[in-house]
């Protein structure tokens, strides 16, 4: 199916791209520069109990906003590269090098900008840990948003136009519920995402200096820091009750509503439920809503927009208003642009060839150990999840246990488990394969369960029926079924592994800064002590490694299971 | 021309739409441009009902878009009422092979869709909504969400939310070919009774199909397209009185007539391009000869049919034949096509007569078989081409994409493809060469390379 659209492995847009988001990166750093010193609480948090409701209502707040951004941000972006051709030139390839960029590598940067923002002020590093977090959670949103309003039916596409729906009806009705499904399974990936970089943004010590957040995360850093394993296990326990409850009460009603949104014509056999769903469903006042203010609302905004709304389909020309702004825009930021990579280069113009090698070095490191991460991982996972995958029973019992495991996010189990691995042998060295294991296994566990639970009856029953041997019946049956799904796993595990590296690679504890060699480190140390230019480079080369890997490898590969060992 | 039916006091000289030389053409990767409709000149009158028929990729379905305006033609104009169109014609409406419903939206919400583009208020579009589904026999299922309903019941809402709009020109695309038989049936004299009692506000019916019993049952004026570029090859009147009788003597006399069309609309054009394309290779011109599409024909039907009619005593009715084997004149064309191509048949007025070649590979095993079509396969350019490259390069081996490629410059991308996919088949099947699924290579094996027929024959 030609349903993603093939493009050549490197073209002029993604240079193009590469250039402006190196200059984009500068200007945060110049900015980051002027950054004052940040005073404002630090090592204030306090450890008791009957803190933590208010605590994890801070956190939760922050992720909501940071959420309430992404699906805005989501909707408009998607719209723009679904729907108009030469918006798509520029933003597909963006948005393909945005969401293989490790985000937390840029916590330091983005932290420091925010802070310079609004100096002597907490909102710089609220923003600063809101921002994180969107730029963390939504490039796969924007992807499956994206995904979702290219794929809409021929059929469905041309029944609007013909009915003469305008385009903001064609939203309402068509393009956003078509693309409903995937946003609300990836708005679920992105809340546990989102959770990993707002353990880490919370907390962060830049040498000496510290900013801290009032927040489970910065809770139980402090925990771990003091040693106080009664709070730290009592802010676990506040964050897997958060999660459990945000899956209970939010996500699965919503994925259970979003079920009519499937383009099956036959009602599947196990679909998504939800009592909560159930009760809201049957409630008067829901009821009451909907007539009263829902449907006045449709009818309102059908008005509204049908007239104000652009239609940027038929992308216009320079003889309006609206494009001759358009125009003054884009110049402005070509001259931005060119600036601020002007400056970027000056800023590369002061490296020596030494540092030049030291980063390339670090980056082979920290890739060694991002290997190493997902060979400890598919050996672990790859046995135990055709296991649970093959076995209903078992799939049924340990499904939930696992996704409760899953959800919580590996930067809050950081502190802890820092403080046992590091007197280990080997350091921070091994320590920090071991941290990026935590962050990773799991996409790799559930996708591997996915694939299992997907081989056929038949075909079992075929392996069974010839009497193959074990070995014979994983090679010829279970390791090719599962491929394209283990590879999936794979793809995202290394994502977070990258990420993982920034913050296990540098770790501060017990105020003491232990590093290893790497490029995470490099990245975290540089930015604190102000060597910018070692700091853009590192950044760089980072993105750059991560982009081509996924660009020559990973899809490559993806591309070939599929084709070879798709089972449909 | 014909002179269809009036009804209505529908004046002759109010012409609903006018197509005049509409021509589509695809603008291929190269700037190579596949031309899918080629001057189409069609009227369409108040009262008409109008069948489009015509082989699949024949672009039947394209003008219909042009029609309603959901595409905009190439070259020539749409007229809507003496006036040009822009966009989407506000006063047709269309209902689609796959319903296309919004499984989201309730029966009633999907009826009503139409209604809520015009600006209709909630309460009168409602109203109106419940009259339709009353009228197209739903009532009681408003509540409903489609993925609950059955075919035919789906297909009710899709003619529903069609109608609800009141539109003038009511536009099909094969509404009935999703269905199973019988609802496929009862569907047809439904939404026939309606337009007859002018229950429907309805000016005109425009409904493309591929099935000749259906549009002979239906339609008053039968419109029959050609393939390749797709030109108006037949405009037919059908004046046999409502009901219908399938069985009656005119009628199946009516299904024959047209039969006949489509089956023989391309043989005069078939030899034309037969004696161009054998000339220019034998005059040594540096004219490429142009590359004659092949049908898609499987071989293993085309066993079947061949030892079916040779039961038969070597000869048997086309259309019987299609009804018998439950196959659409579109599923049997391209394999008696590609029995003419074997010289294994002939069509003669939509009889089909197997030759004395025909009957022998009857006759033979497999292998035999086998043997015939590589015979046949060696003078048809598209395997020439193919067998010629593959014996003059080192390897024996030459990859997909270099044929497909070479396809691209004759066929859209598509059609390309699909080309090369039928070629592999057959020549897979005559065992003229080999092709690997994992490198996407064509070669030949040791016993292949020692057979020079194909260079030879193109030489002598």
């Amino acid at each position: 199916m030609g349903n993603v659209r093939e493009r050549p492995a490197v073209g002029l847009a993604d240079i193009l791209v590469g250039a402006s988001l190196l200059a984009i990166i500068s200007i945060a750093i110049a900015w980051a520069a002027h950054a004052h010193p940040y005073t404002a609480e630090s090592g204030r948090i306090a450890l008791t109990w009957w803190h933590l409701p208010l605590d994890a209502a801070y956190s939760w707040l922050r992720m909501l906003a940071a959420y309430i951004i992404s699906l805005i941000f989501t909707l408009i972006y998607a719209y723009l590269a679904a729907f108009n051709p030469r918006a798509e030139k520029i933003l597909l390839p963006l948005l393909d090098m945005l969401q293989s960029i490790p985000v937390l590598s840029f916590l330091p940067v983005v932290l420091l900008a925010f802070v310079a923002l609004f100096p002597g002020s907490r909102i710089g590093v609220n923003l600063a840990s809101i921002v994180l977090i969107f730029t963390g959670q939504v490039w796969n949103m924007v992807f499956s948003v994206y995904h979702g309003f290219i794929t809409i039916p021929r059929d469905l596409r041309e029944s609007a136009l013909s009915l003469n729906l305008s385009p903001w009806q064609r939203f309402r009705t068509m393009e956003l519920p078509y693309a409903m499904v995937g946003l609300v399974w990836n708005s679920m990936m992105s809340w546990a995402g989102g959770w990993f970089f707002l353990m880490a943004a919370e907390m962060f010590s830049l040498g000496n200096r510290s900013y801290q957040l009032r927040g489970l995360g910065s809770y139980l850093q402090t925990a771990a820091n003091q040693g106080r394993w009664g709070a730290e296990l009592a802010g676990l326990t506040a964050l897997v009750l958060v999660i459990v409850l945000m899956d209970q009460l939010i996500w699965r009603p919503l994925l259970a509503w979003a079920d009519k949104f499937k383009m099956e014509m036959v009602e599947g056999a196990d679909r998504p439920r939800s009592t909560v769903l159930r009760i809201l469903r049957r409630s008067l006042i829901l009821e009451w809503l909907g007539r009263t203010l829902w449907i006045p609302l449709t009818e309102w905004s059908d008005r509204i927009f049908s007239q104000t709304l652009p239609d940027i389909r038929k992308s216009g020309a320079l003889n309006s208003v609206a494009g001759l702004l358009r125009w003054l825009a884009v110049a402005f930021v070509v001259v931005v642009a060119v600036t601020a990579l002007e400056g970027a280069l000056r800023l590369l113009g002061h490296l020596s060839l030494a540092g030049l090698e030291v980063v390339v070095l670090a980056t082979l490191t920290t890739l060694g150990r991002v290997l190493a991460a997902l060979a400890i991982s598919v050996i672990w996972t790859v046995p135990v999840g055709v296991f649970i995958g093959l076995n209903r029973k078992w799939a049924a019992r340990l499904t939930p246990v696992s996704q409760i495991a899953a959800s919580v996010p590996a930067t809050a189990l950081f502190p802890g488990l820092v403080a046992v691995l590091i007197h280990m042998r080997g350091g921070l060295n091994v320590a920090s394969i071991l941290l990026m294991v935590l962050g990773t296994q799991w996409y790799i566990l559930f996708n591997v369960i996915a694939g299992a639970s997907a081989i056929p009856e038949d075909l079992r029953e075929a392996t069974r029926m010839f009497r193959l041997t074990r070995i014979k019946t994983w090679t010829t049956l279970i390791l090719p079924a599962i491929a394209p799904f283990l590879i999936t796993g794979l793809i995202t595990a290394a994502g977070g592994a990258w990420n993982a590296s920034i913050v296990a690679e540098y770790v501060s504890f017990h105020n003491h800064v232990y590093t290893t060699f790497g490029i995470g480190s490099i990245i975290a140390r540089t930015s604190q002590d102000h060597s910018f230019s070692v700091l853009l480079l590192a950044t760089g080369i980072l993105a750059l490694t991560v982009v081509a890997i996924n660009r020559l490898i990973w899809r490559r590969l993806y591309d070939k299971a599929v084709e070879r060992y798709s089972l449909s | 021309m014909a002179s269809p039916i009036y009804r209505r006091g529908d004046r002759k000289s109010d012409s609903l739409v006018r197509l005049l030389g509409v021509t589509k053409t695809y603008k291929q990767p190269d700037n190579y441009n596949i031309r899918v409709l080629d001057d189409i000149n069609l009227e369409i009158r108040p009262g008409e009902f109008i069948a489009l028929l015509g082989p699949s990729g024949s672009g039947k379905s394209t003008l219909l878009r042009i029609i309603t305006g959901l595409s905009t033609p190439s070259y020539g104009t749409v007229l809507y009422r003496g006036q040009p169109i822009e966009g989407p014609n506000p006063h047709a409406t269309m209902v689609f092979q796959s319903f296309a419903l919004y499984p989201w939206l309730t029966v009633q919400q999907n009826v009503e869709l139409g209604l809520v583009a015009k600006g209709v208020l909630p309460q009168q579009r409602r109203q109106r909504a419940i009259e339709l589904i009353d009228v197209i026999g739903l009532n009681g299922y408003e509540d409903a969400f489609p993925k609950e309903l059955s075919g035919g019941m789906r297909q009710r809402v899709g003619f529903a939310r069609a109608l609800a709009v009141d539109p003038e020109l009511l536009c099909m695309d094969e509404p009935f070919s999703a269905l199973d038989f019988l609802t496929a049936e009862n569907l047809r004299s439904e939404l026939l009774d309606l337009w007859l009692e002018s229950r429907i506000p309805t000016r005109a019916i425009l409904m493309v199909t591929h099935g000749i019993e259906e549009a002979v049952y239906m339609a008053d004026r039968i419109v029959i397209l050609s393939k390749n570029p797709a030109r108006i090859v037949a405009d037919l009147p059908n004046l046999l009185p409502f009901p219908r009788n399938r069985k009656s003597t005119e009628f199946v006399q009516m299904v024959d007539q047209v039969y006949k069309i489509v089956t023989g609309w391309d043989e005069e054009d078939e030899d034309d391009l037969d004696t161009a394309e054998l000339a220019s290779p034998s005059q040594g011109g540096e004219a490429r000869p142009r590359l004659r599409p092949i049908p898609y024909g499987h071989i293993s039907m085309l066993s079947g049919l061949l030892e079916l009619v040779s039961d038969r005593g070597g000869h048997d009715d086309l259309y019987r034949l299609g009804a018998e084997l439950l196959l659409e004149v579109d599923d049997l064309l391209p394999v008696t096509e590609t029995a003419e191509l074997f010289h294994l048949a002939e069509v003669r007025e939509g009889d089909l007569f197997i030759t004395e070649l025909g009957q022998s590979f009857v006759e033979q095993d497999i292998n035999e078989r086998k043997a015939i079509i590589r015979d046949q396969l060696k003078d048809i350019p598209l395997f020439r081409m193919i067998t010629r490259v593959l014996a003059s390069k080192a390897n024996h081996a030459m990859n997909k994409e270099f044929f497909n490629d070479i396809l691209e410059e004759h066929f859209s991308l598509e059609e390309a493809e699909h080309q090369l996919m039928t070629a592999i088949n057959w020549g897979r099947y005559a065992d003229i060469f080999h092709y690997d699924t994992d490198t996407e290579q064509l070669y030949l094996d040791e016993d292949q390379t020692g057979d020079p027929i194909p260079a030879e024959t193109q030489d002598s």
